[in-house]
């Protein structure tokens, strides 16, 4: 069998990701199975991230497979000069699938050429983060009932923030339109805005954020914009309060239109917009569950007509 | 040109590789794993170019290179002539085609890239003069790369 990865998001088909999609569907009606018994996960996260190790192991757990790894690098043999090779090799031996956070760009992709097992990339530094960009591309399904012809705001830090770029690649499939809300120093890198150009993607850049500009909006992604990226400290203390979302703003919104944040929140989305109708970010989070538990029987092989059929549903 | 005239004595069979930048005569020797090589192998630098300005000459008997080897210069001198001589006469001219994928020749500028923190080689992905790394997708201008 070829063995399959889950490392960029950028490669995948049209016809794929909305496969995936249906097969969160599935997982969200009927989240609890054993498809996954007898197969152990390691997760092998170099760099701490809390939330996407435990979202993970949830999936994992939930399907019926057992967990090892690390969550503190701090205690492999990475740190006795161990290369990520021999880590990779090591862990083959015992686990059936390799589930890997790392800080080094490209590490996912390099894991998944050397590695005799499915590799998914739970991120590798500033570059891929591809279940985040599932979960999100899942709640837009669910939220709109559709990905096609959206209207989606991003706002705040569109310049480092990995999240809106890897969702500004999966949706050219889908003829949005996008809206970069940012501040000038965190403004949509060229390179995106080429990429749109060379897809067709109709765009917009706005620097200035308020209730008319996000009027049209299907979708909000709202972003943290955060200190230690500006180089000038007088632009930051001008426009950190600037990207703030308040009930206020949201008083123009479209009805369908669903506020997402990959979270963790800082300031950036007010807390009184909680209780509000278009909040939608702790929803998000919560199908990461979903799209993870996807992710991992599509690499493990397990088809969504398999799904569909599963004999192993716990009710 | 009559032998003369001409600027490296001349070889009975091999290889010339003329119109290399000055500055980059070593990094082409080095490309080409000359420095590796048992036949003769003759090196000059700064003969007067029209093309180049100031121009380095490399004559290597008894050695014809492949296409995979010559591409390998496309990063350093992409507009050098590869001269194939047999019994003093120049029989073919080759020139440098720059390929579609660079392996282990040149460094990933990126210093968070896997590349840079893992024993491997790099690997690139070339499309109109702009490198873009297999690993972490940093592109970088072929005219500015630095070799491994």
């Amino acid at each position: 069998m070829e063995k399959h990865n889950f490392v960029t998001i950028a490669d995948l088909t049209k016809e794929k990701i909305l496969y995936m999609i249906e097969m969160a569907e599935e997982f969200e009606k009927h989240p609890n199975r054993e498809l996954l018994k007898g197969k152990v996960v390691a997760t092998l996260f170099f760099e701490p991230s809390t939330r996407t190790r435990l979202s993970f192991e949830t999936a994992a757990n939930r399907l019926g497979a057992k967990v090892i790894g690390f969550a503190d690098p701090k205690i492999t043999s990475g740190t006795k000069g161990e290369t990520l090779k021999d880590t990779i090799l090591m862990v083959s031996n015992y686990a059936d699938v390799i589930v890997m956070r790392h800080f080094i760009e490209g590490a996912a992709v390099y894991a998944s050429e050397v590695a005799p097992i499915p590799i998914v990339n739970a991120g590798d530094g500033a570059h891929q983060h591809p279940s985040q960009c599932m979960l999100d591309l899942y709640s837009i399904y669910k939220t709109q009932g559709t990905l096609e012809n959206l209207n989606i705001y991003m706002v705040g830090d569109l310049k480092y923030g990995r999240t809106v770029h890897s969702l500004l690649m999966a949706m050219r499939h889908f003829n949005p339109t996008f809206h970069f809300v940012a501040p000038k120093e965190l403004a949509m890198p060229n390179e995106y805005k080429i990429y749109c150009k060379e897809h067709g993607i109709k765009y917009q850049e706005h620097t200035a954020f308020n209730d008319k500009i996000i009027a049209d909006a299907d979708i909000l992604y709202m972003t943290r914009v955060q200190k230690e990226r500006f180089s000038d400290l007088m632009e930051y203390e001008r426009v950190k309060n600037v990207y703030v979302l308040n009930n206020d703003l949201l008083k123009n919104a479209k009805p369908n239109m669903k506020i997402l944040h990959p979270l963790p929140r800082v300031n950036e989305i007010a807390y009184e917009v909680d209780d509000n109708p278009h909040a939608y970010y702790i929803q998000q989070a919560g199908n990461g569950l979903f799209a993870r538990e996807a992710i991992f029987c599509d690499v493990l092989g397990i088809s969504l007509d398999e799904v569909r059929n599963d004999k192993t549903i716990i009710l | 040109m009559n032998k003369k005239e001409r600027l490296v004595a001349a070889i009975e069979h091999g290889t010339v590789i003329d119109h290399i930048p000055a500055n980059k005569t070593y990094q082409v020797a080095s490309l080409l794993g000359l420095f590796d090589l048992k036949t003769p192998v003759t090196i000059g630098f700064n003969y007067p170019s029209q093309k180049v300005g100031s121009k380095g000459i490399i004559k290597v008997s008894d050695k014809f290179f492949t296409d995979d080897e010559i591409s390998r210069l496309s990063v350093v001198a992409p507009n050098v002539i590869l001269s194939i001589i047999r019994d003093y006469e120049v029989v073919e001219k080759k020139t440098v085609v720059t390929p579609d994928e660079i392996k282990g020749i040149v460094k990933c500028n990126n210093p968070k890239c896997i590349t840079n923190n893992e024993p491997m080689a790099t690997h690139f992905h070339v499309t109109d003069g702009i490198l873009t790394c297999h690993y972490c997708e940093k592109e970088q201008d072929i005219n500015k790369v630095e070799l491994c």
